[in-house]
């Protein structure tokens, strides 16, 4: 063993993270996971979404299979940069791979993912309904995460990130933003 | 599907077809930024034109895995002349309307292409595919919202929305431009079924709109052999404007 292998796993030990050959724990790969938040979306994470799809912790390395929220989300390569890093205590090689096999959808998000959604001032998305016109689902109001009306109409379909919509409450007269249904 | 059974040449060629319409759609929508008719509007088109030049970006990146060639090449490094997009996108951004009338051609066109895509032989495709559509569902409504609103919108729209809708017609159906080996593609299950009959679902598809409005349908492609072939001085222009950087600085990343 190099010398500083050696540091690096008196390093693990004392941190109580597992070296590498020591068996890694799926579990608490994906307690790590809950802890990266979404780069666009802060008070979500990873796992709140539903972005992932498969862990498997293998003999030599953790492979990660991620659904990307949209095809050209501009935050995946900062996603992937956050997952390695947060994953890095576990002692082995992360491998990151974006997947379409299964689609992503806002369907995915926890309920904790919409209570913090919530919370934060974004309307969390209504389940999508892929047989109804997509103008009869945007004309259903959403509720007001400020003041809980539903006496809100739909300002703009498109909003500042892909996967976000804008709206106006009409009761207590102030804008805000949903997670598109998609 | 075994890669040895592949139509790799077809299966390019519709990459490459497909990557260029996106590619070039997005470019002409961000030509709206920060000048679109309303705020609203302009964070529209910019958002999809990010979602268009996102989708190039994946359709790039199978054409280079199924050819070991580095995506940005495919973007970036080609004379005009390389292009596969259609000639419907090919007349630069014009005013509003004929943005609308081109967004409302194309989605429509772009979204039966999907249609017959979705479930093929080959899973790369077939699954980036299942994922684009659940996209292209709000292009379609944020177009076909605008061609209502413009059609019924008073002299001045309606006429100018037409005008658009005349220059586009003769160009509108090159999006269904017979691939070369494309009945490979059939063949193998990729495509569900020939070009020209996607042509025809796409006519039966926007029929009832263009019928509402009553606005003119377009006619069948001047020249539909060349449809995604030479490219006009529009598109020469919007060339030198996405590639300034890349030439400016070969190879750089950002």
């Amino acid at each position: 063993m190099s010398e500083e292998s050696t540091y690096t796993a008196i390093a693990m030990a004392r941190s109580g993270v597992p070296a590498t050959g020591e068996a890694v724990d799926a579990a608490a790969v994906w307690a790590a996971l809950a802890e990266v938040p979404d780069p666009e979306i802060p008070v979500v994470s990873v796992v709140e979404l539903g972005m992932i799809d498969d862990v498997d912790v293998g003999p030599d390395a953790i492979h990660l299979t991620l659904l990307p929220t949209f095809v050209g989300c501009p935050a995946l390569e900062v996603i992937r940069t956050s997952v390695e890093r947060r994953l890095q205590d576990f002692g082995r090689p992360v491998d990151v791979r974006f997947d379409f096999r299964v689609p992503w959808t806002s369907d995915r998000i926890t309920p904790d993912g919409r209570t913090k959604l919530l919370a934060s001032g974004f309307a969390p998305p209504g389940p999508v309904r892929a047989d109804e016109p997509l103008l009869v689902q945007l004309g259903t109001p959403v509720p007001c995460p400020n003041c809980g009306s539903r006496r809100t109409v739909l300002e703009n379909a498109f909003g500042p990130t892909q996967c976000r919509a804008i709206h106006h409450c009409t009761a207590c007269r102030q804008p805000f933003e949903s997670f598109k249904s998609i | 599907m075994n890669v040895a059974t592949l139509p790799t040449v077809a299966l390019g060629e519709l990459l490459r077809s497909m990557a260029d319409d996106e590619f070039v759609i997005g470019f002409s929508d961000s030509e709206w930024t920060g000048i679109a008719p309303t705020l609203e509007e302009d964070v529209a088109m910019s958002s999809l034109a990010q979602d268009e030049l996102g989708h190039a970006a994946a359709l790039y990146g199978l054409l280079g895995d199924l050819t070991g060639t580095d995506p940005d090449v495919l973007a970036y490094d080609r004379e005009p002349e390389a292009y596969r997009h259609c000639r419907l996108l090919d007349h630069g951004r014009g005013d509003w309307a004929m943005t609308i009338a081109r967004r409302f051609l194309y989605d429509s066109a772009d979204g039966v292409r999907l249609d017959a895509l979705a479930g093929g032989g080959w899973a790369p495709l077939a699954d980036l595919v299942g994922k684009l559509i659940r996209e292209e569902r709000y292009h379609r409504m944020h177009a076909t919202v605008w061609l209502d609103r413009l059609a019924r919108g008073g002299d001045v729209a309606r006429s100018r929305l037409i005008e658009a809708l005349t220059t586009l017609a003769p160009d509108a159906a090159t999006v269904f431009t017979p691939l070369p080996e494309a009945l490979a593609l059939v063949d193998a299950g990729v495509l569900s079924v020939p070009m020209e009959e996607l042509e025809q679902r796409w006519r039966a598809a926007i029929g009832p709109t263009f019928s509402t409005l009553d606005l003119p349908m377009p006619p069948p492609a001047r020249d539909q052999a060349r449809g995604r072939l030479d490219h006009g001085e529009a598109f020469r222009w919007l060339w030198t404007e996405f590639n300034t950087v890349r030439r400016a600085e070969p190879g750089v990343t950002w």
